[in-house]
């Protein structure tokens, strides 16, 4: 006995542990390195997941003589053509995880049983070491392998985020807001707002199949066609056409972008819009909400496509989400998807903006439960119209009686009051109720111009009146940043009287104190306040 | 749309101050009443009436500013009553519990009388 080598690469292990009971299909693929008696190290003989040599190792109770086997074994033939003499198992909690190979002893006679003896007990020892070194190099091995895929995942990132637009534009009469939130493991969500000739803009979502640094490679490609095209092509149906016909020729296998392109005119609202198979914006109007549909294959996948092309005009107070499908394929803790009635649902309760990406994010969270983790990038942008109270829903059964805008100077809460009291002329609202209305509204007013606005010349203050089955709503916005609309604490005249507390602090308190219910929303794009009654209060006295 | 000020015009009777308001009881209103409040009280009368006949609108900053000058009267124990308020704006002294801290009177006789009974009290 002159060398011994037990090198073992247990590949197949892992798999073999992860199952309760070894299989026989994965079995051990313990490689053996022969010491022979005088030639050097030789290749390592692997043995095959199913190989009788295998089962005959694990049932083994000792070093085995090769040459006494008789075993249709390609293993044993590749021992035995090796020199190797004697195969000693190395077991670990009952598992075979690699085995000693021995050569002829150097002088040539048989191993003694004493020699046996001795490498039985020197195997038991060495086993466990050799489990050790095998768990430690196993796990060395999956740290590479997470830090490479995280590493990827961040060249990923950086390629999606390099390609998102830094800022957007900013255009007179419009509220262009944008969302994006990659997954852990980035998907191939993009957007992009193109300034056009003649004052026009382009406006993209799109999603590529797959995921990681492959979709951010066809994500930016797409990007870097479109806005080439966009530039000198105006029908946006053209300009998917001629993107598909870049992008077919070297798409990867099985790769393909769905993708929304629209070109918008400020001017008029006109809204021209091809869709090459991604999912369906919605607008919505003073008549509800309405998907924007047109027919069009992905992009990538085959030549020669036509892309049909829609138009739709958005009037003030209209508002659309581009989406991707991030938010409709998302699951609840039941597998169930959040699907697009509910997020139709959600654009119809929600006022538009921001305030819309917001609460889309917000229902998305219940949805799917705290601390879920995001399956899909999620990308948002919505392009709104502004123009009377904009962002605001009308109540689906609801006539709108006014929609107007005021400056944010102080004052002006007596030209609100002025104009909801015509608006609301014709319901027959009792001159008591009327009055406290009235206050409210100017209560509401004071507080968009003041907190909300600032009063600054550049923010106003949208009212919206709409007359409801049996009552009458009035939503008052401004263009703030969002804040808690609720007064910190409730006026308290004795406080105010000693002292305790300001003498200020009355509006919201009136509010509540004047309407049947206020109710506020807040978001980063504008805060509403929306005052309700009813036309017939249930007394004469207090609301 | 500007801020018309308030017109505040003190005058006396019968031993009361008695502030005629005039426009819009609003944030522009402060200079207008806290003068008017001064003006009252620099003769030492002990009791001021807020003539509110002449107003058509009173809104939160306006409460505020009353509320101030409750609580300046309060520390100089001066009595203040209010007359000519609106059935609206009565009810909003109830409902923020001003009418609590002051007289409501729904004329002006009504409050120099109950000025009256307090100081025969």
């Amino acid at each position: 006995m002159r060398q011994l080598a037990a090198v073992t690469k247990p590949f197949r292990r892992r798999l073999a542990r992860r199952g309760r009971s070894p299989r026989p299909d994965a079995g051990v693929a313990a490689e053996a390195q022969v010491a022979t008696g005088a030639s050097a190290e030789q290749a390592p003989v692997e043995i095959a997941p199913n190989d009788p040599l295998l089962a005959y190792l694990q049932s083994a109770s000792g070093a085995v003589e090769i040459d006494e086997l008789e075993l249709d074994s390609a293993a044993l033939r590749e021992l035995q053509a090796a020199g190797v003499k004697l195969v000693v198992p190395l077991v670990s909690q009952g598992e075979l995880i690699g085995v000693l190979n021995l050569g002829p002893r150097l002088s040539e006679q048989d191993y003694s049983s004493d020699d046996r003896k001795l490498i039985d007990s020197l195997a038991a020892q060495a086993a466990p070491a050799l489990r050790v070194g095998q768990l430690v190099r196993e796990q060395e091995a999956e740290a590479v392998t997470r830090q490479r895929f995280e590493q990827e995942l961040e060249v990923a990132r950086l390629i999606q985020q390099n390609f998102l637009p830094k800022e957007l534009p900013d255009l007179p009469g419009w509220q262009v807001s944008a969302y994006y939130r990659p997954a852990r493991e980035v998907g191939g969500d993009f957007y992009d707002v193109i300034p056009l000739p003649d004052g026009r803009v382009g406006f993209v979502v799109g999603d590529v199949t797959d995921k990681g640094v492959p979709a951010a490679l066809v994500m930016s490609a797409t990007r870097s066609v479109l806005r080439a095209s966009a530039q000198r092509l105006v029908e946006p149906g053209v300009v998917l056409e001629r993107v598909n016909e870049h992008l077919c020729p070297d798409m990867p296998e099985k790769m393909f972008v769905t993708c929304l392109y629209g070109v918008l005119d400020p001017a008029t609202g006109l809204l021209r819009f091809a869709n090459a198979g991604h999912d369906v914006p919605y607008v919505k109007t003073g008549h509800g909400v309405e998907e924007l549909r047109a027919r069009g294959m992905p992009l990538g996948l085959m030549t020669g496509m036509a892309y049909e092309e829609k138009e739709a005009v958005l009037e003030p107070g209209d508002s659309v989400l581009l989406h991707s499908d991030g938010i409709v394929e998302a699951h609840d803790p039941d597998r169930q998807m959040f699907g697009f009635p509910r997020l139709k649902e959600t654009v119809a309760d929600a006022p538009g903006g921001q305030l819309l990406i917001d609460r889309v994010l917000g229902d998305l969270d219940d949805f799917t439960g705290a601390g879920a983790e995001q399956e899909d990038d999620i990308t948002m942008v919505t392009l709104e119209r502004s123009g009377g109270s904009g962002q605001l829903a009308p109540a689906s059964n609801g006539t709108v009686l006014a929609d107007f805008e005021l400056a944010s100077e102080p004052g002006n809460e007596r030209e609100a009051i002025g104009r909801v009291e015509s608006a609301v002329a014709g319901l027959g609202i009792e001159p008591a109720r009327l009055e406290r209305l009235k206050t409210a509204v100017a209560e509401a007013t004071m507080n968009a111009m003041e907190h909300g606005n600032e009063y600054r010349s550049d923010r106003s203050v949208g009212i919206r009146v709409v007359h409801v089955d049996d009552g009458v709503q009035v939503r008052v916005t401004d263009r703030g940043a969002a804040r808690e609309l609720s007064e910190a604490e409730a006026p308290d005249l004795e406080a105010k009287l000693e002292g305790r507390q300001k003498p200020r602090g009355w509006g919201l308190f009136l509010m509540e104190k004047m309407v049947d219910e206020v109710r506020a929303e807040s978001g980063p794009d504008g805060n509403t306040l929306e005052l309700a009654m009813r036309l017939e209060g249930d007394d004469d006295g207090d609301a | 749309m500007e801020t018309p000020e308030l017109d505040a015009v003190v005058r006396e009777r019968d031993g009361a101050a008695v502030i005629d308001l005039h426009g819009e009881v609003n944030s522009a209103a402060e200079r207008a009443l806290g003068g008017a409040y001064a003006d009252a009280t620099r003769n030492g009368s002990r009791s001021v009436i807020l003539n509110f006949a002449e107003v058509a609108y009173i809104n939160s900053s306006g409460i505020a500013l009353i509320v101030g000058l409750l609580a300046q009267a309060r520390a100089h124990g001066v009595a203040v009553s209010a007359c000519g308020l609106s059935e609206h704006y009565r009810e909003i002294f109830e409902i923020t519990r001003l009418a609590d801290f002051m007289t409501i009177a729904d004329s002006e006789d009504g409050a120099l009388s109950a000025a009256d009974g307090r100081k025969n009290a």
